[in-house]
């Protein structure tokens, strides 16, 4: 567990590191995520360690937006100017991604959809 | 008597300076926000995360404390979010499989998402007359919020306004979303997850666990990819349309 969340540190701390090096727009632990993925199809494996650390931090993802959630108090004049213009789009906007992946996702893909629910009635 | 006043006063002063403070209040918050949630239903109209920044919010707001105060304290969980979006790499490698052979749709699904997100915003605030500083703040509100701040203040957005909006922008997806698959027949866990990631990111990803692991991890797998193809196609969109 401790060896495990050592790893997710260590990979957190060289995709910062490249980040700045190289002076890339997106954040650090998304590079580190690319690092561990790489790592693991080299170890050929998830080692236990890596895993009891991942599934605990997993299972308490909701949590961890709190704080950085609450920083919505110091924007309240500008929420309360633009508030419904910023109502609407949120939802609307929310809505009409969701549609348009999810349709477009559900068509490309069919084809390995329709593959396995076959065979999941052929097995049942 | 006012020796003994004085003593608590200085001893207020202490404790509200310390981390413990604000970590408590975060998991007490949290706790609290997920038993409302469990006795609504567990829906997602009070799913735990906004629920419980309004109890903060409103806690804070009666000792008269403010958010750098408590930020000071509450930053030891935020730094979680660093190894957790890490930790992500694990549902995606068990998974690694069926992401291979879904390579090309997943990508032409994540670009057509992160435009129709981008575009759909951008028009909606701009129609509606709403001010330069809430379309740029609002353009990157399906992206993972530490990538949506960095994309904000490359635009010209307020950074912790759109911190804020993508975790309601979460939420509303969390509500939208099972409500849309199933109105559309949209079974399969993978097309779900991966849906949910993009257009709601981490709320969307902690939802999809819930689900079931092959949803969890496609639902990572989009988050991450969003928001690396967000952080390059988001500047380019503003500019070219000139917002």
């Amino acid at each position: 567990m401790l060896f495990g969340f050592l790893i997710l540190l260590l990979c957190q701390f060289f995709g910062e590191l490249i980040v700045r090096y190289l002076d890339w727009p997106f954040p650090g632990p998304v590079v580190g995520m690319v690092l561990l993925l790489v790592g693991l199809i080299i170890n050929g494996g998830v080692p236990s360690g890596v895993r009891q650390a991942s599934e605990g931090l997993l299972t308490y993802l909701a949590l961890l937006f709190v704080p950085a959630g609450v920083g919505l108090m110091v924007h309240y004049n500008l929420i309360a100017a633009d508030g419904l213009v910023i109502a609407t789009a949120l939802v609307l906007s929310t809505a009409v991604t969701l549609l348009v992946t999810g349709v477009l996702l559900n068509k490309l893909a069919a084809k390995h959809i329709d593959k396995e629910s076959e065979s999941g009635k052929q097995n049942g | 008597m006012e020796n003994k006043m004085d003593d608590l006063s200085t001893l207020w002063v202490y404790l509200s300076a310390s981390p413990i403070m604000s970590i408590m209040v975060t998991l007490a918050a949290f706790l609290v926000a997920s038993q409302i949630n469990r006795l609504a239903g567990g829906s997602a109209f009070l799913h735990p995360v906004i629920v419980a920044i309004a109890i903060i919010v409103a806690f804070l707001t009666l000792i008269d404390m403010n958010y750098q105060q408590y930020f000071e304290g509450a930053q030891f969980i935020h730094f979680l979010l660093g190894p957790a979006t890490v930790a992500l790499a694990v549902p995606l490698y068990d998974h690694l499989e069926r992401v291979k052979q879904m390579f090309w749709p997943l990508m032409i699904a994540c670009v057509s998402g992160i435009m129709t997100a981008a575009l759909s915003t951008i028009v909606i605030v701009v129609g509606m007359g709403g001010s330069r500083e809430t379309v740029l703040s609002l353009t990157p509100k399906s992206v993972t919020s530490p990538i949506a701040m960095g994309i904000a203040e490359k635009i010209g957005g307020y950074p912790s306004l759109t911190a804020g909006l993508v975790l309601v922008t979460g939420a509303i997806g969390c509500v939208i979303g099972p409500l849309l698959f199933k109105a559309l027949k949209i079974n399969d866990h993978s097309v779900q997850g991966f849906t949910m990631g993009l257009a709601a990111h981490g709320f969307g990803t902690a939802q999809s666990f819930a689900v079931s692991s092959v949803a969890g991890a496609f639902a990572g797998l989009a988050m991450g990819l969003t928001g690396m193809l967000s952080a390059f196609i988001l500047p380019l969109v503003v500019r070219f349309l000139g917002v």
